[in-house]
């Protein structure tokens, strides 16, 4: 410490700088224009009205998809229904997890074109769709295949039915992700699904439906339409639909919430999060900044589960301090398909102003801003990872989920103390905590009420860890034994 | 206990004497009863209702058998201040004592069969009614008094996830729950919605049934004198019509619980759940001895850590 204390700032002018190594995009295959998939068969959309999605890096149009209004919705409710009366629920189980194996497998030889639409869609680095986006999808569909023949053994003493129809509605940060974990537990148990993946982020889903396709999954088990709010509301709305699952902000949550009081319909909602990620003393401090890194800089923080509240320990916050901003100071914002890339784009215009809007607000609320000083590209929709210090617990930036690049930090003396100021907000997804005590830990985690606790590690997934929230950050588990519970109907 | 078979019949016990006068019930004849006056249960104690306002109970012959305080909001806030001061000790207690107390309960219970079944018929049970409903409500705590260590076993998980950590998923309480308990029960229906919501260590506010509320507070007593710590269950006795939403729309509340409601007030109660993503939980259709009523009221929480030196 004392030494470090004296150390020199790191001087990263007279590092290497690398060049540059971006992923190929001749390999993928995309369409101009996209229809709705419904039935098995992609169709035009019955209004005629498509949308472009474009490149949030270039902004430059991709493709364009079909705007699904209330007829299209119905038809694909229909198309679903027919699907689960006529032979996905009658069909013997072990038979369904098959296909889902078959989907797996697909998406596991289609992985790199996945990865690079990804990442030209959406905006994130090539580097995570392809080792943690697409690999996790096709690992939930695998996953999930085998859960299919064996749900008598997940819920001893009940049995386990199907609920019907599913209406998934899926957000941006994680498109093909998204829909994996949706669609492979809801197949598993005996559901069909129709789904809308978010209208930024429309392209993996369709391809998505492409190998569905090339699986021979039977028309109208996945429907898979694309649209805005308006097309997500039909499906919560639709008297079609059995279930209703939801990943998204957690106002649009308890509108959907409030939308279906009154229904039979069950739901899952995985809302918005504003995790503490708690540094003690005693912690690895060099293993930790890797771990406030990649806790909120991760697909550029478009993550719910985000450690966007850094606790630090008094003793060590100014050496943390240090070290986290020359780590972030080395961080590369760019090209997503470069594979050096640490942080790509923006997702959408408006989701920069929204980040943009909120860290104005954090100024003017007398927090103190840092931002790396890397180069962005001139085009394109980018924000420098940023910190905030010397704020309260009751500042925006501290209270309000950004979704973005920016994270507010404050210092804490004691355990108590910490574990109060980390529960002082209405969500409840997740949580970090460093410390080399494994005493601590347990005490730790078992105080935050949070539904994926991260100890020495952050931002971890797999298909089977259950994840979902406490409090206002959702309800229901997605992934593993306990993502089967939302998907069927126990007797 | 000595006194009491299982059917609740006293059996001729030997007059007791004070001072060598009988004081038996022979000479109780001309004596005037000590009628009960029937307050709410919170936070251990049994306050009237803030409100100072009481409904008249009437018995198939019309006539007033008590007067039951018709609970308010403000009765229902304090409960859940008294539920949340008692939370975190109550989860923290280890399945075993809870197991205990929970025990302890249907062993108070038990003891007080006569007095229940006196209370359930002259709020108009029949006798063997009132029989059935002690038996199974006292079945019904040994039951879960059982499950309170073996829950997190059966249903807790070590998730193999594919990177080399060690990641585990356990059931914790959801925090605070309101109970709508059933208009058409003075007992099991309290003790069905509340006994397996505190046995997974919530605490929790029950607003008992209008026609019944005499054995609520009744049972009131039972937990009190079981080392139930105050504020772990709550009773208030009132009209559904003014609780529904107040118990639906408290921001402080994680989770309501219902049996029977109607078509209107389940919209209500859902619709006001979202104020605050509050669980709606209906145990209508959920068997009464089974272990996912306990789940129903709890949360599933994943731990990570690396496996490594």
């Amino acid at each position: 410490m004392k030494n470090n204390s004296k150390a020199k700032p790191l001087n990263f002018s007279t590092a290497w700088t690398y060049a540059p190594a971006p992923e190929g995009t001749e390999h993928i295959q995309l369409n101009e224009r996209y229809g709705l998939f419904i039935n098995g068969k992609f169709t035009a959309p019955s209004g005629g009205k498509y949308f472009d999605t474009i490149n949030p890096a270039t902004e430059k149009k991709i493709a364009s998809v079909g705007e699904a209004g209330t007829a299209d919705v119905d038809k694909a409710v229909k198309a679903a229904r027919t699907a689960y009366d006529k032979t996905w629920a009658k069909m013997p189980a072990a038979e369904r997890g098959k296909y889902l194996y078959r989907i797996a497998r697909i998406i596991q030889e289609k992985a790199r074109e996945l990865a690079v639409i990804e990442s030209m869609d959406g905006g994130k680095p090539i580097r995570e769709s392809r080792d943690i986006d697409v690999p996790l999808a096709a690992a939930h569909f695998f996953y999930y295949a085998g859960w299919a023949d064996k749900l008598d053994y997940a819920f001893p003493g009940r049995t386990a039915k199907p609920l019907g129809v599913a209406g998934q509605i899926i957000p941006w940060n994680f498109p093909l992700l998204m829909a994996a974990w949706k669609i492979a537990p809801a197949l598993a148990c005996g559901n069909t699904v129709v789904l809308k993946p978010a209208e930024t982020t429309p392209l993996t889903a369709l391809k998505l439906a492409e190998i569905i396709q090339e699986a021979d999954l039977p028309p109208g088990v996945v429907n898979i339409i694309t649209g805005a709010g308006a097309t997500g509301a039909a499906i919560v709305n639709h008297p079609g639909i059995d279930k209703v699952a939801f990943t998204g902000s957690t106002d649009v949550g308890k509108i959907i919430q409030r939308a279906l009081a009154g229904t039979d319909k069950k739901y899952t909602l995985e809302l918005g999060g504003k995790a503490a990620n708690i540094i003690f003393e005693d912690a690895a401090i060099d293993q930790a900044v890797e771990g406030i890194v990649n806790g909120i800089f991760f697909n550029q923080g478009h993550v719910c589960c985000a450690g966007s509240r850094l606790f630090i320990q008094e003793g060590v916050a100014k050496e943390v301090l240090r070290k986290l901003k020359d780590r972030i100071s080395t961080l590369i914002v760019g090209d997503p398909l470069d594979k050096n890339t640490d942080i790509g784009a923006i997702n959408s215009k408006a989701q920069l102003n929204k980040i943009k809007s909120l860290v104005q607000a954090g100024i003017k609320e007398g927090g103190d801003c840092w931002q790396s000083d890397c180069a962005v590209p001139s085009k394109g929709f980018w924000f420098r990872p940023t910190l905030f210090t010397g704020v309260a617990q009751s500042s925006r930036i501290v209270q309000e989920e950004i979704f973005g690049p920016v994270l507010a930090i404050q210092t804490f003396r004691t355990l108590e103390e910490v574990v109060e100021k980390a529960n002082n907000t209405p969500y409840g997804l997740s949580g970090g905590v460093w410390t080399d005590k494994g005493s601590k830990i347990f005490k730790v985690t078992g105080k935050i009420k949070a539904g994926v606790l991260w100890a020495n590690t952050y931002n971890k997934f797999d298909p089977t860890s259950p994840f979902g929230g406490y409090k206002e950050s959702g309800v229901g588990r997605e992934g593993g034994l306990h993502g089967l519970s939302p998907y069927v109907h126990l007797s | 206990m000595a006194t009491t078979t299982a059917t609740g019949k006293a059996k001729k016990a030997a007059p007791h004497t004070l001072n060598g006068k009988a004081n038996g019930s022979a000479v109780t004849k001309n004596r005037l009863e000590v009628r009960k006056t029937y307050k709410i249960y919170i936070d251990g104690k049994f306050p009237r209702t803030e409100s100072g306002r009481v409904y008249a109970l009437k018995n198939a012959a019309g006539e007033v058998i008590a007067n039951i305080c018709r609970g308010s909001r403000k009765d229902l806030r304090d409960s859940v201040v008294s539920n949340r001061k008692a939370q975190e000790a109550w989860a923290k207690r280890s399945a075993y004592n809870r197991g205990q107390i929970l025990y302890r309960i249907a062993e108070t219970l038990e003891g007080r069969r006569a007095q229940f079944a006196d209370t359930l018929t002259k709020q108009g049970y029949t006798a063997t009614a009132a029989q059935k409903e002690i038996d199974a409500s006292i079945d019904l705590l040994v039951y879960y008094a059982g499950w309170s260590d073996k829950y997190t076993q059966v249903f807790s998980s070590v998730n193999p996830v594919e990177s080399s950590h060690f990641n585990f998923s356990y059931h914790e309480p959801m925090g605070i729950v309101t109970i709508i308990a059933e208009q058409n029960s003075g007992l099991l229906g309290i003790v069905a919605s509340a006994i397996p919501v505190i046995t997974g260590g919530n605490t929790c506010t029950v607003m008992v049934s209008e026609k019944y509320p005499m054995t609520a507070i009744d049972f009131a007593e039972v937990l009190h004198a079981s080392d139930v710590p105050g504020g772990v269950i709550n009773l208030i006795t009132g009209y559904r019509k003014e609780f529904t939403g107040h118990a639906s729309s408290h921001m402080d509340v994680n989770a309501i619980v219902y049996n029977d409601l109607s078509a209107e007030d389940r919209k209500l109660v859902q619709t006001n759940a979202a104020l605050n993503v509050k669980r709606v939980i209906d145990f209508s259709k959920e068997p009464l001895l089974n272990p996912y009523r306990i789940l129903a009221a709890q949360e599933v929480k994943t731990t990570w850590h690396p496996i490594g030196s």
